[in-house]
């Protein structure tokens, strides 16, 4: 899927992660974290983004997250969130 | 035995921790918030948010509620999709005025029911009142699907329809809880009062609890987790009242194994009114007693 426009969601509150989306040049998907628990969970938290982009059939964003120690729940639940504002389209359950 | 509803605590629908931490304060249920405590920005984020934690988090026996936009507003169908999804418990609807509004909710909740495979009936509804209108026609509200586990009064709302404010004493809100009350007995679901919105105020907190529970309301919405133990605490019976309901209890089963058809406790006929009271109060005490009516 292709993102028709750059789209923000989550805050800096302790136990959230704010997550950005936008356009990249190539193909490839690239995320930037930002994490006070990066040495410790950083391969975790992108896997968990990497693995909402490739439920979703995302290719060539960037993501930029700042976490601030959101579970993967939450993790989860705001990837969802700025994919479908990114994509401007109805929720698609199947894909879920 | 008989779900207790002592507390339903609000918890905003986009705060993860708050959601994370939500079942660990003891309300006997727990409301997820998509309506008024979510900005008209982050709705969709706070969805996603309460269904992920949903699909996540254990949160074991409690009774999940969540809070859901009106059919009025944008929000309201998804909400109803997503959260059937999610498998909650209860939906609440807020500003229910008709039995229609329920009936419309329920139609949409049955056919995500179907489109996903659960069984059609198991996602439960109560409804929210907060208007003269929805007061007048509590008792259509609470008897119009067989899916309501109660009726709420929202009292913000309501008192400014009515021209009024908030008291400490609440005199503004008898008539409307003395009405809503009724029709939630008369239906036989639950009745569960408003918030208390000063949440420093403790005493007039306890007064308000001593009110709704001679009144006859199962339980309250709580803000703030400090609330709960408040109510508990006026739900609980005393020592006095569980030996009372044992006795009752224990009168009852001794009657029955005689075979006796009038049964007595020290000179007293019990009947039974007296025997559901007793069934209560043992319900309250967290003793189980509710197979003898």
């Amino acid at each position: 899927m292709k993102i028709k426009k750059s789209a923000m969601v989550g805050t800096l509150e302790s136990s959230d992660i704010q997550i950005s989306i936008t356009q990249n040049d190539s193909e490839e998907n690239v995320i930037l974290l930002e994490s006070p628990v990066k040495h410790l969970f950083g391969e975790e938290i992108e896997r968990v983004i990497d693995s909402v982009l490739t439920q979703y059939q995302m290719q060539g964003v960037v993501v930029k997250a700042i976490d601030k120690g959101a579970l993967n729940c939450t993790i989860a639940a705001r990837m969802q969130a700025v994919i479908y504002r990114a994509i401007e389209s109805e929720i698609d359950w199947e894909l879920r | 035995m008989e779900r207790l509803r002592r507390t339903m605590m609000y918890v905003p629908g986009n705060n993860p921790a708050m959601l994370a931490d939500a079942n660990v304060y003891g309300a006997d249920s727990i409301m997820f918030d998509l309506e008024d405590s979510v900005a008209l920005s982050e709705k969709d984020a706070a969805r996603w948010l309460v269904y992920e934690t949903l699909q996540t988090i254990d949160f074991e026996d409690t009774e999940i509620v969540v809070r859901i936009n009106g059919l009025d507003t944008p929000f309201g169908r998804a909400d109803i999709e997503a959260m059937v999804r999610a498998g909650v418990d209860v939906l609440r609807l807020p500003k229910t005025d008709t039995a229609e509004d329920v009936k419309t909710v329920e139609a949409i909740v049955a056919s995500v029911e179907a489109k996903i495979g659960r069984p059609i009936g198991s996602t439960k509804m109560m409804a929210a009142i907060e208007s003269p209108l929805g007061i007048i026609k509590a008792f259509e509200i609470a008897t119009a699907s067989d899916r309501l586990i109660g009726i709420a009064i929202g009292a913000e709302d309501f008192v400014t329809n009515m021209k009024t404010k908030r008291s400490p004493e609440g005199i503004e809100l008898l008539s409307a809880r003395s009405q809503l009350v009724v029709a939630a007995r008369a239906a036989g679901i639950a009745a569960l009062d408003t918030v208390y919105s000063d949440v420093n105020n403790e005493e007039g907190f306890k007064a308000e609890v001593d009110l709704i529970k001679q009144l006859g309301f199962d339980g309250k919405s709580v803000i703030n987790p400090r609330q709960i133990g408040l109510v508990h605490e006026a739900f609980q019976p005393s020592e006095k009242e569980i030996q009372e309901a044992l006795q009752v209890i224990m009168a009852i089963d001794e009657a029955n194994a005689k075979g006796s058809g009038v049964i007595s406790l020290n000179g007293k006929m019990i009947d039974k009114p007296i025997v559901e009271r007793a069934q209560r109060v043992l319900e309250l005490a967290g003793i189980s007693g509710g197979q003898h009516v």
